[in-house]
């Protein structure tokens, strides 16, 4: 087993990796000794008017850029537009997650400050600003990966890679003629002039290698593998053990049937005799409204009791009296359509009467004791009133 | 940029003037040949750690933390005394690699590539330890901001978050400048290289073919990522002290902590560079690249920067009685005389008291010594991390909850893991990837650069 697997790695590993090349000439190389001589000749390039041509060293040969009048790099203008990027993220991503979308209280601290969101704005500054420039170099201004490029593999590059200078003439060149490039190359002092051909199989024509369906099917690949393997996780993994821990937690839910109380249920009633924390029993509980008469309002009319009430009523009436009391119900056919409040009957009432409705409920409407809190109950019936109020205006409510 | 050749004569780079392709060879030599013997031996050791620690991080994950020595007086022990130990090895190879680059000190190209490959693997090392100290190490993605099911944010105001960022953004940067510099070097290997080995430098080197037109960008980009790995370094430690400093406990809560942290991390990073060193270029004959010049000027960084970490050790304990907070005066009084004085004094001496003897010129350029005292600033420094942690949560402020740290067999392994993992990493680095910067070494080697005659 272990024998076949060495053989075979024998095999790929000696398989002839040599491209087969074209007739097509793509390029002329010659090599120089020193950095003094391929300076000389750079300078030597340009002034004859070659345009296409690069000179490759093992190291950057400084002043190579003016000797072959390359234009200023634009790296590092990139790095500060995305390093700016960085920063204005980084601010709005903190500013509205934590001043805005999720207001957390820490130590009493502002939602939102500048120093404690400096360290993650400076972190991401780098992030970005880094990233873009390593990545933009290479393949904005450099153009790689670009493996299959004619110059690979040819004696040329291989020399220029270890001690050699190398200067190399594409065949583009407007001013390209073979007997005279190679004379060329020959008078500036270049060594082992080197004719470089096309591969067979161009593959430096697909200048953009993403857009190759192998690549796109690629991609098409490994985003459908992500994603499903993502809602897998999401939808089924982390519903196994030992995932699910925070749900299938040793305790008892509401509404739960328990097999540990006697009676059933896991809900526990309050111990006999006892009433909760702030509870107030109320008088008239379970009687009719006649006998409630004398209850008065305690609360001031003014708009603070009126903007609660409005707000209780919104909430635990409107569902079926409307926002208007109108009767004119969010659940209509869904319950029995409730009356409305702006009857004579109930417009006669005293506050008492009202009140007594929300305490202690009216056959289908059921007690809302225990939502609404005593003095809640109280700013609805003021703000109940206002609504009849408002619908049964009178000349001198509008001054 | 303009070339200073008076400095050259002054530190030959690559004295026994040797020509690129000799370069060549040496550099790529532990690549291309096989592995010898003494590697074998040192993978087996560092692997068998590595082994040793993962059982205790399977008995960790399955078990818990309970299996730690924290208890809940002290709820930060080992886990966290790791972690920044070797965040601050890390600080170093990005000391070397950037700011020492803006300075232009051209000694550094040398050890550069050998130093960034430790922060990487000394940054992965250090990550592990917060993740698996959260117990759940399965839920760390929430310490991420991102749209989640619970509609909750992070917390940005929180220290331990800024460090999630730090801590990642330090590696990410470190791993980029790391590879963008590998690329010419990896060409080089491709164009020496058949068969698999070829195939697999090809993809790597991007089909880099060492043109001036690429040079142009390169280099610049390279300045850019080293400029901004600058103050990224000093950052990452910064925000790390910031766990601490932004604590109200007595011992964390000062604002010493970033520039003695910092300083503390340059000098642990330095200690741990130097001992790797002295070793590898023993293992594969490199003396005349890594040169003692190049460890005697470690020794000179070693010797100020412990001195920065000794002021720091002294302003503290002024600052404690400066301050007339009684329980800050405890807490240091209790520090150098109480139950974890033997962890005090061997901090104190290893980082304060024994680099003092790099003032001589002697012991600077004497390899064993050298390398006893580094690996005594590697001990130092952990203890350091110790102190800061353990001592000053031990003493809790009602004497009901005074208690001490034990180390569990757990704690030991993991930390041993760490090495070993760490070691590793080292190892195979040094065996598949040039450890040396090939083309910028050429670059500063004598005669490399043109002498100007024909064009400015
Ligand atoms: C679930 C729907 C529902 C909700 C919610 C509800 N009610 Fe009612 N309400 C009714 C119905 C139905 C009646 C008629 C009961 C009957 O048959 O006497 C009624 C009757 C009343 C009456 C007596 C009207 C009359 O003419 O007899 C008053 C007053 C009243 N509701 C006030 C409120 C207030 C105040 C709230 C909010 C706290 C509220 N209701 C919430 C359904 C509702």
């Amino acid at each position: 087993m272990i024998g076949k697997i060495k053989n075979k790695l024998k095999e790929v590993n000696n398989r002839n990796l040599e491209q087969k090349r074209s007739d097509e000439l793509y390029a002329i190389g010659a090599l120089f000794d020193t950095p003094d001589e391929i300076m000389d000749a750079a300078g030597k390039t340009t002034e004859a008017g070659y345009e296409e041509f690069d000179v490759n060293t093992p190291y950057p040969v400084h002043g190579m850029d003016q000797a072959m009048k390359l234009k200023n790099t634009m790296v590092g203008k990139t790095t500060f537009i995305f390093g700016f990027l960085g920063t204005t993220a980084a601010l709005l991503m903190i500013g509205w997650m934590s001043g805005i979308d999720y207001q957390n209280i820490i130590g009493g601290k502002p939602f939102f400050a500048i120093p404690p969101a400096i360290p993650i704005t400076f972190e991401l500054t780098v992030l970005l600003g880094g990233l873009a420039t390593a990545g933009l170099m290479l393949t904005l201004f450099n153009r790689l990966p670009w493996i299959n490029n004619p110059l690979h593999d040819t004696n040329y590059i291989k020399q220029t890679a270890s001690d050699k200078f190398g200067l190399v003439i594409y065949a583009k060149d407007k001013n390209f003629n073979i007997a005279t490039v190679e004379g060329f190359l020959q008078s500036i002092g270049g060594k082992s002039i080197e004719k470089i051909n096309f591969f067979e199989v161009r593959e430096d024509r697909v200048r953009t290698p993403i857009f190759d369906f192998k690549f796109i099917a690629l991609l098409a690949v490994v985003t459908v593998v992500t994603a499903v393997t993502a809602y897998g996780i999401l939808r089924y993994v982390l519903f196994l053990p030992p995932f699910d821990f925070m749900w299938k937690q040793e305790k008892v839910l509401p509404q739960e049937k328990s097999t540990f109380f006697a009676d059933g249920f896991s809900m526990r009633p309050p111990v006999e005799g006892t009433v909760s924390r702030g509870y107030i029993p109320y008088e008239y509980q379970g009687l009719p409204d006649s006998v409630v008469t004398l209850l008065a309002n305690p609360l001031p009319i003014n708009a603070e009791v009126l903007a609660k009430g409005k707000q209780r009523f919104n909430t635990y009436c409107s569902p079926c009296h409307g926002y208007y009391g109108e009767g004119d119900s969010r659940l209509r056919g869904q319950f029995p359509n409730p009356p409305s409040l702006h009857t004579d009957k109930v417009r006669q009432w005293a506050d008492g009467n009202i009140y007594h409705v929300i305490t202690n409920g009216q056959n289908v409407m059921s007690s809302y004791a225990k939502q609404i809190s005593r003095d809640d109950r109280w700013a609805i019936v003021h703000y109940i009133r206002a609504l009849q109020r408002a619908l049964n205006a009178k000349d001198e409510d509008l001054n | 940029m303009s070339f200073d050749s008076t400095y050259t004569r002054e530190l030959p780079l690559v004295p026994e003037r040797s020509s690129f392709k000799e370069i060549d060879d040496v550099i790529f030599r532990p690549v291309e040949e096989a592995p010898t013997r003494k590697w074998f031996i040192a993978i087996t050791i560092s692997s068998l750690a590595l082994m040793i620690g993962a059982v205790a991080l399977a008995n960790t994950f399955y078990f818990g933390i309970g299996t730690w020595g924290n208890n809940s007086t002290v709820g930060w022990g080992f886990g966290i005394v790791n972690f920044v130990f070797w965040i601050g090895i890390g600080h170093a190879g990005t000391l070397i690699s950037a700011i020492l680059y803006l300075f232009r000190q051209r000694w550094r190209t040398g050890i550069a590539r050998f130093a960034e490959a430790m922060t990487i693997f000394a940054v992965i090392t250090a990550g592990i330890f917060p993740v698996i100290h959260t117990g759940r190490p399965w839920l760390a993605a929430y310490l991420i901001p991102y749209p989640n099911q619970n509609s909750i944010w992070v917390n940005f105001n929180s220290p331990l978050l800024w460090d999630v960022f730090a801590v990642s953004t330090y590696f990410t940067i470190s791993f980029v400048f790391w590879s963008v510099g590998l690329i010419p070097d990896i060409a080089a290997m491709r164009d020496r290289a058949s068969g698999i080995k070829k195939r697999i430098y090809t993809v790597l080197s991007l089909g880099w073919r060492n043109s001036n037109r690429h040079w142009q960008h390169y280099e610049r980009a390279y300045l850019i990522l080293a400029g901004l790995s600058t103050p990224l370094v000093l950052s990452v430690h910064t925000i790390v002290s910031f766990d601490f400093a932004v604590a109200i406990l007595p011992g964390w809560h000062t604002t010493i902590f970033p520039p003695y942290f910092v300083a503390g991390a340059i000098f642990s990073g330095f200690g741990m560079v130097a001992t790797v060193l002295i070793i590898l270029r023993k293992v594969y004959d490199m003396e005349h690249i890594i040169t003692l010049d190049h460890l005697e000027k470690m020794c000179k960084i070693l010797l100020a920067t412990g001195s920065m970490v000794g002021y720091a050790y002294c302003m503290e304990f002024f600052m404690a009685w400066y301050s007339g907070y009684i329980f800050e005066q405890f807490v240091f009084i209790n520090r150098a005389f109480g139950p974890y004085a033997w962890a005090y004094w061997t901090m104190f001496s290893c980082n304060v008291i024994f680099p003092q003897l790099f003032w001589f010129k002697k012991i600077r350029r004497n390899i064993p010594i050298m390398m006893l005292l580094v690996i005594l600033v590697n001990v130092g420094m952990w203890f350091e991390r110790f102190v800061i942690v353990v001592t000053s949560l031990h003493r809790d402020f009602l004497p009901s909850s005074w208690a001490m740290f034990y180390p569990t067999w757990t704690d030991l392994a993991l930390l041993l893991g760490s090495f070993g993992f760490f070691f590793t990493c080292v190892l195979l680095f040094v065996k598949v990837l040039p450890s040396i910067s090939l083309a910028e070494l050429k670059a500063v080697t004598e005669n490399a650069q043109p002498t100007h005659k024909h064009h400015h």
